[in-house]
């Protein structure tokens, strides 16, 4: 049988021949790569292909089933448009870089075993902190650093996880692993971090802003995907997943509503709506994963919808703070509808993406009688109209005019925010066609009359509350200040570590050295001399120790008198006799040790 | 130079038609949910106005402890980690 080309080599291949073309043709190159690879996709039967064995274990580089498709066919979507969006960017590193990003997300994807999707979720981290490099700031660097240090320490407790449950079940297929010893539970860990789980997640809020423009809507897409779809993969109905997954949703809305970084604030409403795909996980039921499903792939285009909105306005304005934005509905009125138009499906407004995937969640969660979990999604739901829905739409575009007057986003910007919402409005309008994609058969219907007064109630109140505390004047102004998060942890712990280094670790380093190069070497050099006469000394100070009170002036004066002719005439108190002794002595301690050796 | 055009909200008055125009879609859906035939997984999702209740009560706490917990916790000068 002839094999299938895998999703992840056109990317990839794409992404080193990037810097072969030059001006339309690259433009014409860089959308042609996904379309391409989206019909070798669709040309791929379902199944196993490219297996191979390495080490006596079975490996298969793509496998296709449905919960892997459906994840191929957003990454492929969201490639397009994020490229389409970039042109303008004219930065070959960030073309390869998203490239090889999105083709290491397809490999881990449609990895058949735990080794191929090690290596290519490794390759994500490399493809992906170029994206944040490629700001060339230094708090991109800085923040790149701190990125990739978190990925490769989750790797490597990914790594041993793998390692374990290879030893242990003699088979690296990538299937149901569940929670069940040790080495399952690195992988969840491992996973977990790329997942932004609660207080491994700031990796997230901390690089995402400092990434370049399109480089953010590269990065909110894949990352978290990725770990949503290995989580659906190996631990689905994993309790601890119901409550991480809470959690997630619920404490990153208050950081929102103080942060001043509007890319900052939609890196807190993106762990946010991963929260909702993790508890869908969680739960474990056909529902809560085609619902975590359905929202991993909703999720991935509001949320690049809404970062594009904000990297045009960057790009226009170069400001990102709400404190130095406002008004700008007056010069960039299509980039503030297409920002509502996100703003809209991300806060789940019936007939937009979110209403129809984050209510199966919700709903799941009803089901199974989470009732608490069901209250703090419901708050988390409220919360993420307040703060995404309202808040970056309010800032950027309306709020106070900052006077700032610029040009429109550019045209392909424009396009590529124009597809994603009307992809967002589409799904939102007829859920079937996504429904018809998810893993399990759906038997649910969003659009009841009660479901909608529900949300419209939930989303309008939240509208007020918010309209109430502005005209109040309660609201929380803009500051300029940083927020202390997770990563204050590694930020602060890695300076405290570099004192500890620098101060009381180099005063004992000093000293070891001192001791071991200068003192010991002088004093074994300075005994040399005489060693015979140090054993004299020495056994002197200790016969002084049990010697009998009348004699102890006399051994005195007698070792006072040693030290002060140190290193003197050996033959004055050693006659040749004892020296020979003394050889005598050491030889027959020599054939003892000899003995003891070889007596064995 | 070139007087700028006056946009929608640089007229205060289109601002307050269109907070009461927001007010009043609130009074119509307090209305509206009377008409609904419930059906909630919780029977608290039965009583009237629990989502708008709901609605109201987490975003005004949202943003207190936000503005008056968090931010005392962890507001930090914008050099805090330079």
């Amino acid at each position: 049988m002839i094999n299938a080309i895998p999703p992840a080599a056109i990317f990839i291949i794409g992404a080193l021949l990037v810097p072969l073309f030059r001006g339309r043709m690259k433009s014409a190159f860089l959308l042609a790569v996904p379309v391409l690879g989206l019909i070798n996709l669709i040309s791929i039967p379902e199944g196993s292909h490219w297996a191979t064995t390495f080490m006596g274990l079975q490996l298969t580089v793509l496998k296709i089933d449905r919960l892997s498709l459906i994840f191929g066919y957003i990454f492929h979507i969201i490639s397009f448009i994020t490229l389409l969006y970039a042109l303008k960017m004219r930065n070959d590193v960030e073309y390869a870089a998203g490239m090889a990003y999105a083709g290491s997300a397809l490999g881990v994807i449609f990895a058949g075993d735990l080794f191929t999707l090690f290596c290519f979720w490794e390759m994500m981290t490399v493809s992906s902190v170029l994206l944040i490099w490629a700001r060339k700031t230094e708090s991109s660097l800085a923040a790149g650093f701190r990125y990739v240090v978190v990925h490769i320490i989750g790797g490597v407790i990914l790594l041993f996880g793998i390692l374990m449950y290879a030893t242990e079940k003699g088979s690296l297929d990538l299937g149901y692993i569940g929670l069940d010893g040790l080495a399952s539970y690195l992988i969840f860990i491992g996973v977990g971090i790329n997942c932004a789980w609660p207080l491994l997640h700031s990796w997230l809020s901390d690089a995402y802003p400092e990434a370049t423009i399109a480089g953010a809507v590269f990065l909110s897409a894949f990352t978290t995907k990725t770990a949503v779809y290995v989580l659906a993969r190996t631990f689905p109905g994993a309790d601890p997943l119901i409550w991480i997954g809470a959690l997630m949703a619920a404490f990153p809305i208050f950081y929102a509503v103080i942060e001043n970084d509007l890319r900052k604030v939609l890196a807190y409403s993106l762990i946010n709506q991963v929260g909702f795909m993790v508890v869908g996980i969680g739960i474990g039921t056909d529902l809560s994963i085609n619902g975590a499903v359905a929202h991993a792939f909703n999720d991935i285009l509001f949320k690049a919808l809404l970062f594009m909105s904000m990297g045009a306005v960057m790009f226009r304005t170069g400001k990102i703070n709400a404190t130095d934005l406002g008004g700008l509905y007056k010069s960039m009125p299509l980039t503030c509808a297409f920002c509502i138009v996100g703003a809209a499906s991300i806060s789940a407004f019936p007939l937009f993406s979110g209403f129809v995937s984050k209510s199966m969640v919700m709903s799941a969660s009803a089901k199974e009688g989470f009732t608490a979990v069901w209250f703090i999604l419901l708050f988390a739901s409220a919360g993420v109209f307040h703060h995404a829905g309202i808040k970056i739409p309010f800032f950027a575009f309306f709020s106070h005019d900052s006077g700032l007057r610029v040009k429109e986003a550019p045209f392909n910007m424009l396009l590529a925010m124009g597809i994603t919402a009307f992809l967002c409005v589409f799904i939102g309008s007829f859920p079937g066609y996504l429904y018809g994609l998810l893993p399990y058969p759906v038997d649910y219907v969003p659009y009841t009359a009660s479901h909608v007064m529900a949300q419209l109630q939930l989303l309008f109140f939240s509208a007020l509350a918010f309209t109430l505390l502005m005209l109040s004047g309660i609201y929380p102004a803009e500051i300029r200040a940083v927020n202390l998060d997770a990563d204050w942890f590694y930020r602060k712990g890695a300076r405290a570590f570099m004192w500890f280094v620098t101060n009381p670790m180099t005063k004992v380093s000093a000293k070891v050295t001192r001791i071991v190069f200068d003192a010991i070497p002088s004093s074994l050099a300075q005994a040399s001399k005489n060693p015979l006469s140090v054993i004299k000394i020495a056994s002197d100070t200790v016969l002084l120790q049990f010697a009998i009170p009348e004699k102890r002036d006399e051994i005195k004066a007698r070792i006072k008198r040693e030290k002060e002719i140190f290193p003197g005439d050996i033959i004055k108190h050693w006659p040749i006799g004892s020296v020979i002794l003394w050889a005598i002595l050491f030889l027959l301690i020599y054939l003892l040790i000899y003995y003891a050796y070889n007596i064995r | 130079m070139k007087e700028e055009k006056t946009h929608f909200f640089d007229k205060p008055e289109n601002v307050k038609n269109f907070i009461r125009g927001f007010f009043i879609i609130c009074i119509l859906l307090l209305i509206a949910d009377f008409s609904v035939p419930k059906h909630g997984d919780f029977y608290w999702e039965d009583i009237p106005q629990f989502y708008a209740a709901y609605g109201l009560v987490a975003c005004i706490v949202l943003v207190l402890v936000s503005k008056y917990v968090l931010r005392r916790l962890v507001k930090r000068r914008e050099d805090y980690y330079d």
